[in-house]
């Protein structure tokens, strides 16, 4: 986003500086913690449950105190602000929409709280709800409505004041499969089309990369990567990130050589690889080779850096394609996506199989178990 | 045409519904289930056979004898027949003495003659010797009675008690419902207020509901907080708030009726550290029990807990998450609690009123023990009119069937402004 529309657009800019929480005094929860969220970014908080994501969003919406650093919103500190005064919109995680309310009276509610005038309030309430196409929904109670009604219903009463900011805390939790997928592209239309900023809380990786302009991957306390999601996916900074994004196949090694940009790995086994020098100093280094199934390559093998033969343990149809797990390298869990497409041979389990990758797809990161 | 297309036509044209076998499909449903219907009465029938015999027949009893009067219409039933004739004017002619000579004489054989003058001498003391010494000598009363019963006693000639005896033939009276609102017969026979220093009831009555309101206010002001503070902790300290809660539940109710006694009086602990901490004085120190004081911080204690868990199991049940969306949504703590947090613990808060006020209003030992004359409820009469030596059971009976009305009241007026199908109860 340039600069100019960033000035036009209603968002507003939110940063955690050095920020740490503690619950019990002797761990920390969040470690040290600076984002700069820009004017209507998507950014999205990726993590494994307890690792701090959840918390950083209470933090800003209020809830919890920050136990050191600092928290500004539009520039202005907000550490002293108490939750009412901060303006900010908050989707629940189970929606919190009040169920002894009306639709329209859930979605007045904050209008009401601003001392708006009666007429105002309805306008504002028939345009949230035609907005989340439930225009006829505003007299039926919260438990009249299907757990996708109530998601709407929750994002509009979040937006019907018209915040600078919205919060979600993993508010496509409860919903099934279809209905997750079709909300995820509505919420990030809605975005786009109000141009607020957008805070979003969820361990579910898919939906991280489908709505977000960038994705903070938490673990630990600790944020491992922020970076937008095609960095993400391709050029993971770590073996968390590696792993916890997509699928993952890891081979451990050691550093034999770096040439610039490159390195020389090679595994328990005795098998020598090239990989892309990602998260490894000098060597001699213990590394994680990380690699994306899709990127494995069963033909045209001719000019790839890396060729390894290996042994067929198991096929899964899957239509599209075929998962191949396969035993390279010492490691029987490595998966090979093949495109099904006609006129390739017949792959048989037992069978021997040459593979091959190139070393830009192959990563050398830092060493785990 | 097979039978099940003719079963589907016969459905869609509004006609009951055929099983395949062409039965009724609504007796062979009640067929299949009568065996479960059964073995569920069966469990019930104990309970069902212990309410009756000592729950609604008593109940009937009590109502029964609130009304029911038969000693005059029984006893004398021949007075009673020649009274019908007489219009209460005067002195009553002499077929009226004569049949009251026959009753006598029949009264005095059957010993029966002490229990009608018992019953009047209750309404017009004096009488009661007047009557017994008559029926000792009724077989040898002659003709013409009149002369010979106002011989034997002026009072035979006074109007009021002639007026009472025919009001008495009545088998159905209200006179115990007057007595119990402070309300009697005067001699004419109207129903007017007692005398001033006999109105107890009324009184108590009022009473009885404003002290209760009081100790259900008290209730919900304390209970609130801790069944909140209960529903927000985590479990472990929940569970040890909760024993604390429920520990005076496991205390003797005399025990702990008794303790308030110890802290309370003028020579007890709380005075005690009044003055040693020189808010009273030696000789002012407060008085704070065998008054209604005593009654209400007693009764507000025992009956607490019945506020706390209907709240705590509502309050058990509302996320957290709801005041903190009404929190950023813009709304104040106080603004929150009142639309939000206030609204979704009525059926709680409600509950708990109705269990509160329901077993104030008939609450008897605590007043008894601590409410000295002033504390007393009117369910202490009650019992008094059930047991003590000036015993009126009937009177008694009419007393708690006014009570029990008003509880049947106070629940019906509730039920309408609430909705008791809403409350929860635990």
């Amino acid at each position: 986003m340039t600069a100019e529309n960033a000035s036009q657009s209603r968002g507003a800019n939110v940063r955690y500086e050095n920020v740490q929480k503690s619950y019990d005094g002797e761990t920390l929860v969040v470690k040290d913690l600076n984002i700069d969220i820009k004017r209507g970014e998507f950014l999205t908080m990726l993590g494994p449950s307890g690792s701090g994501k959840t918390t950083c969003l209470m933090m800003l919406a209020g809830f919890e105190p920050a136990t050191n650093g600092e928290i500004f919103l539009n520039n202005a500190p907000i550490n002293d602000v108490p939750p009412h005064k901060r303006g900010i919109g908050m989707v629940f995680q189970n929606y919190a929409l009040f169920p002894h309310m009306t639709v329209a009276e859930n979605l007045a509610f904050p209008l009401q709280v601003r001392k708006m005038s009666k007429a105002d309030q309805e306008a504002k309430v028939k345009r949230a709800l035609e907005m989340v196409e439930l225009p006829t929904m505003g007299g039926r109670r919260p438990a009249q409505l299907s757990g996708g009604q109530q998601q709407r219903v929750a994002v509009a009463r979040a937006l019907v004041f018209e915040p600078d900011l919205v919060l979600m805390d993993e508010p496509l939790g409860a919903l099934d499969k279809q209905l997750r997928e079709q909300m995820q592209f509505e919420i990030k239309h809605i975005h786009e089309s109000l141009g607020v900023t957008v805070v979003y809380v969820t361990h579910d990786q898919t939906e991280a990369l489908v709505m977000s302009d960038r994705v903070a991957v938490f673990n630990d306390g600790v944020i491992q990567q922020l970076s937008p999601p095609d960095t993400l996916y391709e050029s993971p900074r770590n073996s968390f990130v590696a792993q916890f994004i997509g699928e993952n196949n890891k081979l451990d090694g050691k550093v034999e050589s770096i040439d610039a940009d490159y390195c020389s790995v090679r595994l328990t086994d005795g098998t020598q690889l090239k990989a892309e020098k990602v998260n490894v100093s000098s060597v001699g280094d213990l590394t994680t080779l990380s690699l994306r199934p899709e990127r494995v390559e069963t033909s045209g093998l001719d000019g790839m850096e890396n060729v390894v033969r290996g042994h067929i343990e198991e096929l899964i149809y899957l239509g599209d394609h075929i998962r191949v797990r396969m035993n390279i390298a010492g490691n029987p869990d490595f998966v090979v996506k093949v495109r099904n497409r006609s006129g390739e041979q017949k792959l048989k389990e037992g069978q021997e199989l040459d593979v091959g990758w190139r070393a830009s797809d192959c990563k050398a990161l830092d060493h785990v178990q | 045409m097979t039978d099940a297309t003719m079963a589907d036509m016969a459905a869609s044209g509004g006609q009951e519904l055929k099983t395949s076998d062409g039965r009724s499909l609504k007796a062979a449903l009640k067929a299949s289930q009568s065996v479960e219907r059964r073995r569920a009465f069966l469990l019930v029938l104990p309970l069902l056979a212990l309410l009756v015999a000592s729950f609604i027949i008593p109940i009937g009893q009590l109502v029964t004898r609130s009304v029911y009067n038969p000693e005059v219409a029984s006893y004398l039933p021949e007075t009673s027949s020649a009274l019908s004739g007489w219009n209460g004017e005067g002195v009553p002619d002499e077929e009226v003495f004569a049949a009251l000579a026959a009753d006598m004489v029949v009264g005095a054989e059957n010993r029966t003659i002490g229990r009608v003058a018992a019953r009047i001498n209750r309404e017009m003391p004096g009488t009661r010797s007047m009557i017994m010494g008559l029926s000792r000598s009724a077989e040898e009363l002659q003709p013409p009675y009149r002369e010979a019963f106002l011989a034997d006693d002026e009072g035979w000639g006074e109007q009021a008690l002639w007026r009472f005896l025919k009001r008495e033939t009545r088998i159905i009276t209200p006179a115990y419902y007057l007595i119990a609102t402070d309300l009697e017969y005067n001699a004419e026979g109207e129903i007017v207020q007692r005398p001033e220093n006999y109105q107890v009831y009324r009184t108590l009555f009022w009473r009885t509901a404003w002290m209760s309101l009081t100790i259900t206010a008290l209730c919900v002001l304390l209970g609130y907080p801790i069944a909140h503070l209960l529903a927000t902790q985590p479990l472990r300290i929940a569970n040890i708030l909760m024993i604390l809660v429920l520990l005076p539940f496991w205390t003797s109710l005399l025990v702990r009726t008794s303790s308030w006694i110890v802290l309370l009086q003028q020579q007890g602990v709380i005075n005690d550290m009044l003055v040693w901490l020189g808010v009273v004085t030696d000789s002012g120190r407060l008085r704070m029990i065998y008054n209604k004081t005593g009654t209400i911080i007693a009764m507000t204690h025992i009956l607490l807990p019945f506020m706390i868990l209907p709240l705590y199991s509502v309050m058990k049940t509302i996320p957290p998450s709801y005041m903190r969306a009404a929190r950023s949504l813009g709304a104040t703590q106080t603004y929150a609690f009142t639309r939000v947090y206030l609204p979704l613990t009525i059926p709680g808060l409600a509950a708990g009123v109705l269990l509160v006020f329901i077993l104030a209003i008939g609450y008897y030992i605590t007043p008894a023990l601590v409410g000295g004359d002033s504390g007393i409820f009117i369910s202490n009469l009650i019992a008094s009119n059930m047991q003590s030596s000036l015993a009126n059971l009937k009177l008694g009976a009419a007393l708690a069937t006014i009570l029990l009305v008003l509880v049947m009241l106070f629940y019906f007026v509730f039920n309408k402004l609430i909705g008791v199908d809403r409350l929860k109860f635990g």
